[in-house]
């Protein structure tokens, strides 16, 4: 084709220029600047000066930091595999039934996702009021004593855990059911034919080929509950706050607490390097485990 | 297949069935909860029994939070910046996109590259640098603040760009054939081509937006500008000590995003697996 490609260049870059603008200025210039006062004392507003690496080297012996570290750990293993376990059974038996019961049950599950975390944290709360929450009621019935759940450090995370599982598995059953949807029919005839089971198709037909789904979900799971914050953050409202932090509460404590934006900075860099880590860990794994999980 | 086999498959199918639908109604328990709660009087709400459907059906803390509370300007706040990161990260992914996928220009796999790259990284982690950044253009408590650092959504240009990937080339000789100028290809062509495309990414990014928390928390300061996601949990003397006005209000702030859902059902789950099936 002969088309003038200068301007073609030129059209492109006009049509490039409003989101290349916004990035360079939201993304490329702000995460350019996190590196750079990691280095340095400055406030939340301001300059500081440069103090090399005493911001990352204060971490180590840093209580509040090992606090804040664990109990992000201790949330990701509440979390990643549980909730993508529950969300593959919701799948699987959504995927059983059809036409509209089945499009009714999955908003069932699907609605908590839509919610904004606010709306959550008050159902919630009002779910598990240590007086009149309606769960307290059932708790009685089974004769399990009253605990509150969000006062107490023991409950605080798996309780946070639960309802974090709650809110967000309708993303990862949506996943999953794509992946069962696109196994062919045939494959479970055939193996009806065989007499096999429920139980034997699902474990060499289903599983098998839902391996690559798991994988994902698990991976989009563990990048999203490494930055964990919200819930954390309002269930902790009159709480023990401090016994709660996780990283980016943290992050958000140094900085708009304390106006220390240097050493706040020093704790995003740990956690940026912590994502980026797993990202690439998981793209290297799907790679060498074959070109076939795409 | 023999019948005591297929009638052993029957049952075990009917259980799991069976199950299924009381734990989707056990699930979703807790939202009928906090409506019905929200519905019922003060003193009944308080009742140390489980109680399905009120005995006196009440508005009255939904009037309360409506005006009483600032809730009003808050949904105004929260309409104004949910429409304005939808429109600017829609239509900024959407050229975007569509120059990456079909020109020829310089650094467009750098661009492509970076894009891809910015997809790993914890937006979270960038809340000092956002809040400095806002804070030095004087945008704190206003809707440009609010607004400015939401509108990194890589997935929306991803998308874009996978789509008018699969647009055959003929339909852009054709045009080109005729002197269509770029911007009339794109908007007579391939737009058109992709609407389903761009109305679920917007409803997504419009519930995205509504939903967010962590920035529109921190960018505010002054009640009146607060969205109406973090309004409703910063004020609590604004509701009194009443757990149903609480609620009322919460269902008051989740409404407008449970309604798209349930209306754009089938537009929104489809762009969350698109979304989705691209990070794998």
């Amino acid at each position: 084709m002969l088309r003038n490609t200068r301007s073609e260049a030129l059209v492109a870059f006009i049509l490039i220029a409003p989101f290349v603008a916004i990035y360079g200025l939201v993304f490329i210039y702000p995460l350019v600047k996190l590196f750079i006062i990691s280095f340095t004392d400055a406030p939340l507003i301001g300059d500081g000066t440069y103090v090399g690496v005493e911001n990352y080297t204060r971490l180590v012996g840093d209580r509040k930091f090992n606090t804040s570290f664990w109990n992000t750990a201790y949330f990701v293993l509440l979390t990643v595999v549980p909730g993508t376990l529950v969300a593959f059974g919701i799948a699987l038996g959504v995927n059983r039934l059809s036409g509209r019961i089945q499009a009714l049950v999955l908003s069932l599950f699907f609605l908590p996702y839509i919610l904004p975390v606010s709306v959550v944290y008050y159902i919630w709360d009002w779910t598990l009021n240590l007086q009149f929450g309606v769960a307290m009621h059932v708790f009685d019935l089974f004769g399990i004593p009253r605990v509150p759940v969000f006062k107490s450090t023991t409950w605080f995370m798996p309780a946070v855990a639960v309802v974090t599982i709650w809110w967000t598995a309708g993303f990862s059953i949506l996943l999953f059911l794509a992946g069962l949807r696109a196994i062919p029919v045939e494959i479970y005839e055939a193996a009806a034919l065989d007499n096999a089971g429920i139980w034997s198709a699902f474990r060499r037909i289903t599983w098998p080929l839902m391996w690559p789904i798991t994988a994902l979900v698990l991976t989009i799971q563990l990048i999203l509950q490494l930055k964990i914050f919200d819930q954390v953050y309002l269930f902790s409202i009159g709480g023990r706050v401090n016994d709660n932090l996780v990283m980016v509460y943290y992050i958000f404590q140094r900085a708009f607490q304390s106006d220390q934006g240097g050493r706040a900075a020093a704790i995003a860099v740990v956690l940026f390097f912590m994502v980026i880590i797993v990202s690439v860990l998981n793209f290297q794994l799907t790679r060498l485990s074959g070109g076939r999980n795409r | 297949m023999n019948a005591v086999t297929a009638r052993r498959l029957n049952v075990a199918g009917l259980i799991i069935t069976l199950l299924t639908v009381i734990c989707a109604v056990l699930w979703a328990f807790p939202l009928y909860w906090g409506v019905v709660s929200s519905l019922k009087p003060e003193d009944e709400v308080i009742r140390p029994y489980i109680e399905l459907w009120p005995d006196t059906l009440t508005f009255s803390h939904y009037v309360f939070a409506l005006t009483e509370t600032e809730i009003g300007r808050w949904y105004i706040n929260s309409v104004v910046v949910a429409l304005a990161v939808t429109f600017l990260t829609v239509g900024s992914s959407l050229l975007c996109g569509y120059a990456i996928s079909q020109l020829h220009f310089p650094f467009r796999n750098a661009l492509w590259w970076l894009i891809l790259a910015s997809f790993m990284v914890p937006l979270q982690t960038l809340i000092v640098n956002h809040f400095e950044l806002v804070a030095s253009l004087g945008l704190l408590n206003t809707w440009a603040g609010i607004v400015l650092p939401q509108l990194i959504h890589p997935v929306i240009i991803i998308v874009y760009k996978q789509f008018f990937d699969s647009v055959p080339k003929d339909f852009r000789e054709a045009a080109v054939m005729d002197n269509a100028s770029e911007w009339r290809i794109l908007t007579r062509v391939y737009i058109p081509m992709n609407w389903g495309v761009t109305a679920a990414l917007s409803i997504v990014c419009f519930i995205w937006a509504w939903n967010a928390f962590l920035w529109p928390f921190l960018a505010v300061t002054k009640t009146n500008m607060m969205t109406i996601t973090v309004g409703i949990t910063q004020v609590n003397d604004a509701f009194g000590l009443s757990y149903a006005r609480q609620l009322a209000a919460a269902v008051l702030a989740g409404m407008p995003v449970a309604l798209a859902y349930l209306i754009f059902q089938r537009r929104v789950t489809q762009a969350i697996t698109l979304s989705a099936g691209i990070k794998g």
